[in-house]
């Protein structure tokens, strides 16, 4: 790691007044992505503001009837909610999918947010990367690229977001509350938080510079059957090779999320609507316009299979 | 070969690593404020005061210093095993505040104040901990290298079960939870055993949690 000063900061406003007096820090949460990539000189900030004692770690209600999430709270402690378990099943069910008991004891909402991509080329310093290196150039596009994107893709990157949680809070309409460097406040819908790779791979959020996120809401509950389904290389402790989040009703309408397949959590309108026609109607509609590699084109027929087991069980 | 597979990063990071050592003028593509991160002085040294195995330690150490390293270089209790460094195999498994967490990837500055319970403090030879014991018994090792990680994990996941934290393969969401086979094997699936102890790991923990396999 290269050298940085750190501060523990004692307000949401004390970590953004040293955000802002600082252009190279950042703040570190449970440091399970950050600490990984500073180890490989992948990030590299001058000063950490740890934002774990900010009292941001709880989950209550909202007026609404809906929940709110601080931004430090675990993702072992969102799991187990009593209330996340019984009306957003799906967000438990992607959380304990994810990474091992230890690493969700450590890992925070916003973290899990904001961790990076798991492309090989980022992580390999001796290659070309536009997301590390904006205009590098990127490894990925004619290399290995089995467990990168199928859609939403561009020539500068095809890189995934491999979070778990992430793709469950997209399926709950989930919006992420934050507060600037000067104070201000914003409320940004988890459809507009992460971003497509464009020409800009290296800009994955909507998020200003020195932005701290305070927590994440839920609208108020929606029932329906709740799944979220992962298939990965292994049983447990790896990362999503594809994922679905959904909540199907039983009228028959639903809404599906996919992980591991775009740059954010994947979810299109045409898709939902067209829920009551089964699995290979919405598949068909979610991955419209995919752009698949030679080694990942298996992700798209295996998201369409993975859904038609998803509707099996949602009837079971 | 990649990162996707949270196995698989030593091959790649210990080559990066490597270089990074090797050849210090090269910087690796990425640090893109190169001159000013060789300029970058060492960060003075800071206090942390941590409650190990009951007893408060204080140290003063370099921000950099992870918290296995403050363990096992500052503190000489070196039971507490270094695998990959990146949060991939367990080995160096601690419970801190009551919650086991990866050493290796949390800074020991983070953790001023904090209580850490290592393996050396769950038991030592002739007072070992159940859960030591049930490793000895069942034979739940072969080279032993992972077990202290196991073992500071074995001891939480027993208690995560029975603190009702539901688990990947936790059938019902709303009902309590029994530590079996599945169960056990699900929750410690980020501690690697490079010698495949897993069969007489998951009977040791089985036999501490009272259902004797
Ligand atoms: C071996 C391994 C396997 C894994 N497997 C999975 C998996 O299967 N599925 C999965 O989803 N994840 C997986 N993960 C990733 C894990 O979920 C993330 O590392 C974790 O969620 C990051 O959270 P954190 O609090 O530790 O973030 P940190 O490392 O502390 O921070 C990550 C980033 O967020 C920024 N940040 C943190 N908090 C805030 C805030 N409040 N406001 C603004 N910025 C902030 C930091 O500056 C940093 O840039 C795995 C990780 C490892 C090491
Ligand atoms: S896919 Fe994106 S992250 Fe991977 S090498 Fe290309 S630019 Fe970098
Ligand atoms: S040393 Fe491998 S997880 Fe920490
Ligand atoms: S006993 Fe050798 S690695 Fe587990």
């Amino acid at each position: 790691m290269k050298p940085f000063t750190y501060e523990r900061a004692d307000s949401a406003k004390a970590a953004a007044a040293a955000i802002a007096a600082n252009p190279n820090a950042k703040f570190i949460a449970g440091g399970t992505n950050l600490l990984d990539l500073m180890k490989l000189q992948i990030e590299t900030p001058a000063h950490l503001i740890d934002v774990n004692h900010l009292g941001l770690d709880k989950v209550e209600k909202t007026r609404d009837g809906g929940m709110r999430i601080g931004a430090l709270v675990r993702n072992t402690d969102l799991a187990a909610d009593r209330t996340v378990r019984r009306d957003y099943a799906v967000l438990s069910r992607a959380l304990v999918s994810g990474a091992s008991g230890q690493l969700r004891n450590k890992a925070t909402t916003a973290g899990n947010l904001l961790q990076r991509t798991r492309c090989p080329y980022f992580y390999d310093t001796t290659k070309p990367c536009n997301k590390r290196q904006p205009g590098s150039g990127c490894a990925a596009i004619g290399g290995y690229s089995r467990s990168l994107a199928v859609i939403g893709v561009s020539d500068q990157c095809i890189a995934t977001h491999p979070s778990d949680m992430a793709v469950a809070m997209r399926v709950l309409d989930a919006t992420v509350e934050t507060v600037n460097p000067d104070g201000a406040k914003r409320m940004i819908p988890i459809a507009d938080f992460h971003r497509l790779p464009g020409t800009t791979p290296n800009i994955e959020t909507s998020l200003q510079p020195g932005e701290f996120i305070t927590g994440v809401t839920l609208p108020k509950p929606i029932g329906g059957m709740q799944i979220y389904r992962k298939v990965r290389d292994r049983a447990s402790y790896a990362f999503a090779t594809i994922s679905i989040a959904t909540v199907l009703q039983p009228d028959g309408s639903g809404r599906f999320a996919f992980g591991g397949v775009a740059h954010k959590p994947w979810r299109v309108e045409a898709a939902d609507a067209r829920a009551s026609q089964g699995a290979a109607a919405v598949a068909t509609a979610a991955f419209a316009g995919a752009n698949p590699t030679a080694q990942n084109a298996f992700k798209v027929p295996l998201v369409q299979r993975t859904l038609a087991a998803v509707f099996t069980e949602a009837k079971a | 070969m990649h990162a996707n597979d949270p196995l698989d990063v030593t091959r790649r990071s210990l080559i990066a690593g490597g270089v990074a050592t090797a050849a210090v003028a090269s910087t690796p593509l990425g640090a893109q404020d190169a001159p000013a991160l060789a300029q970058r002085a060492p960060a003075a040294t800071l206090p942390v005061s941590l409650k190990i195995n009951g007893k408060t330690r204080k140290i003063d150490v370099d921000p950099r210093t992870t918290l296995l390293d403050a363990l096992r270089e500052h503190l000489d209790l070196t039971g507490t095993k270094k695998g990959c460094d990146h949060g991939q195999c367990g080995a160096c498994t601690v419970i801190v505040e009551g919650r086991r967490i990866n050493s290796c990837l949390t800074l020991a500055v983070m953790h001023d104040g904090d209580s850490v319970t290592t393996i050396e403090g769950l038991g030592q030879p002739g007072n070992l901990h159940p859960m030591q014991a049930a490793f000895v018994t069942h034979d739940g090792y072969q080279c032993g290298y992972c077990t202290p990680g196991q073992i500071c994990s074995a001891v939480a996941t027993l208690a995560e079960i029975k603190d009702g934290i539901p688990s990947h393969v936790t059938a019902d969401l709303a009902a309590g939870i029994a530590p079996t086979e599945d169960e056990i094997r699900e929750r410690m699936s980020g501690n690697i055993c490079r010698c495949a102890a897993y069969s007489n790991i998951v009977t040791a923990i089985r036999d501490v949690a009272g259902e004797r396999a």
